[in-house]
């Protein structure tokens, strides 16, 4: 039963709770890197160590931190195992490094790592962090690799590898039929939106209810804004509502 | 030719290199917040100004602390301590000093110190070479973009609400999918700022 609970708490992250397509967060790496599949993977593996190393440290100091303070805390837990991993990209895999650019450095602003620290590793155990981490770090990953798959493959119909030093790999038709507009900043965004939607329709309900309102959960700021202006957002999404239905009614009434 | 140079780095942080739509810093406000109008330009005018407070204190803090000292590879850890401490600092002298206009951007304040553009335009700055008065007209051109990107968006989204979507694509996937419409507009900038200024 509890090895179960445990896999459980790594397999959420993978699917039921993908913190890119379900609960929506990081979607500025998502949309930047996935322009090819080698820097999806290194974003996604980059960011997966940083998530799970954060995670342990700030559940083994969680009853140390006071509670006041703890988002700069956190954000110095996070930029310190940033900055180790931007260095050992830098020594060892320099093309890569170039590649990421500044989104590698803006791991620290991903909200799925300081989303994780706030909601699963200051409330639980050492392990089930660590595995929390893991889920969440590979469920980005996978994310990441299906954009990128697509964006890559049906944009220019090659797959490039010359940051790994190897030939690039041409794929026979789509090649001579590639939509170069999916690897530029538009397709990202498409890619993206037809995504979530098959999620949507193919996901349970529970999950689109929560998608809807750019809800506060999962945001690491509901802490510091006291959810003053997702609360505002909510009302407005009702407003809306409120008023298509009035306008329905008065639509029937003109019949 | 001094200034020339200026109004092109201005022009192109706001149309060319438009940080939300080109280069996908800021998502998360921009989804978030362009909803309304006066919400929109609200973060707007708060980004740009907590980005032209963060890169007057991180360039030096670079040339002068880090630089000097050979400390180059702390950047990002210091850069996001600067940003959130100064994010704080603005909240509070705005509530003491300026209180109507603590009142209209106090909400978005906190918000920004987990948006990306902050960070991202302060390590562009330094990564790109400028020297301080090339840093702050990039600021002042990446943040005024990212408020006209929030301003127009909004418009488009008031549109997308009153229209009726099939069911998987309401919500986000078709706020994606107009954002895409945007940027694709956005296209049409490049190449404009280079024959208007005749470089």
């Amino acid at each position: 039963m509890t090895s179960n609970k445990k896999l459980w708490i790594f397999l959420k992250g993978l699917i039921a709770e993908n913190p890119v397509l379900v609960l929506v967060l990081g979607t500025c790496p998502t949309l930047a890197v996935s322009t090819s599949i080698v820097s999806a993977i290194s974003m996604g593996l980059a960011a997966t160590v940083v998530l799970v190393c954060s995670n342990i440290v700030i559940s083994l100091l969680r009853k140390i931190i006071p509670d006041t303070v703890r988002i700069p805390c956190y954000i110095v837990v996070i930029a310190a195992f940033v900055t180790a991993v931007q260095m050992l990209l830098n020594a060892y895999l320099p093309d890569i490094y170039e590649m990421l650019g500044v989104y590698l450095a803006l791991i620290v602003v991903n909200c799925i790592i300081l989303g994780r620290a706030e909601m699963y590793a200051r409330k639980n155990g050492v392990i089930d962090s660590a595995l929390d981490g893991l889920g969440m770090g590979v469920g980005f990953l996978l994310a990441l690799l299906a954009m990128a798959l697509i964006r890559e493959l049906l944009g220019t119909g090659t797959i490039s590898l010359a940051a790994l030093g190897m030939e690039s790999i041409k794929i026979p038709v789509l090649c001579d039929y590639n939509i170069p507009l999916l690897v530029q900043a538009p397709g990202g965004f498409l890619v993206y939106g037809i995504l979530i939607a098959i999620v949507n329709a193919i996901g349970p309900k529970k999950g689109a209810e929560k998608r809807k309102n750019f809800s506060c959960e999962g945001c690491p700021s509901a802490a510091l804004c006291g959810k003053v202006s997702c609360a505002e957002n909510a009302e407005l999404v009702s407003n809306v509502s409120d008023n298509k239905s009035e306008e329905k009614e008065e639509g029937v009434d003109g019949n | 030719m001094e200034i020339k140079a200026l109004i092109y780095i201005l022009l192109t942080g706001i149309f060319v290199n438009n940080y939300v739509l080109q280069k996908f810093l800021g998502i998360c406000p921009f989804l978030g917040v362009s909803k309304k109008f006066d919400q929109a330009s609200g973060m707007g005018i708060a980004v740009t100004f907590v980005m032209l407070c963060a890169t007057a204190v991180t360039w030096p803090i670079q040339k002068y602390v880090l630089d000097a000292n050979g400390l180059g590879y702390l950047q990002t850890i210091v850069f996001i301590l600067v940003i959130a401490a100064l994010v704080q600092f603005v909240e509070i002298v705005l509530k003491k000093f300026i209180p109507a206009l603590h009142k209209s951007l106090g909400v978005y304040l906190p918000l920004i110190t987990t948006n990306c553009a902050v960070l991202g335009v302060a390590i562009n700055n330094i990564t790109d070479g400028f020297n301080f008065i090339e840093s702050m007209f990039s600021s002042l051109g990446v943040g005024l973009g990212f408020m006209l990107a929030m301003v127009l968006f909004a418009g488009v989204r008031s549109r997308i609400e009153n229209c009726p979507s099939p069911k998987a694509m309401q919500g986000l996937p078709i706020t994606l999918i107009a954002a895409s419409i945007v940027s694709l507009a956005f296209f049409g900038f490049a190449g404009v700022i280079e024959n208007l200024l005749g470089m």
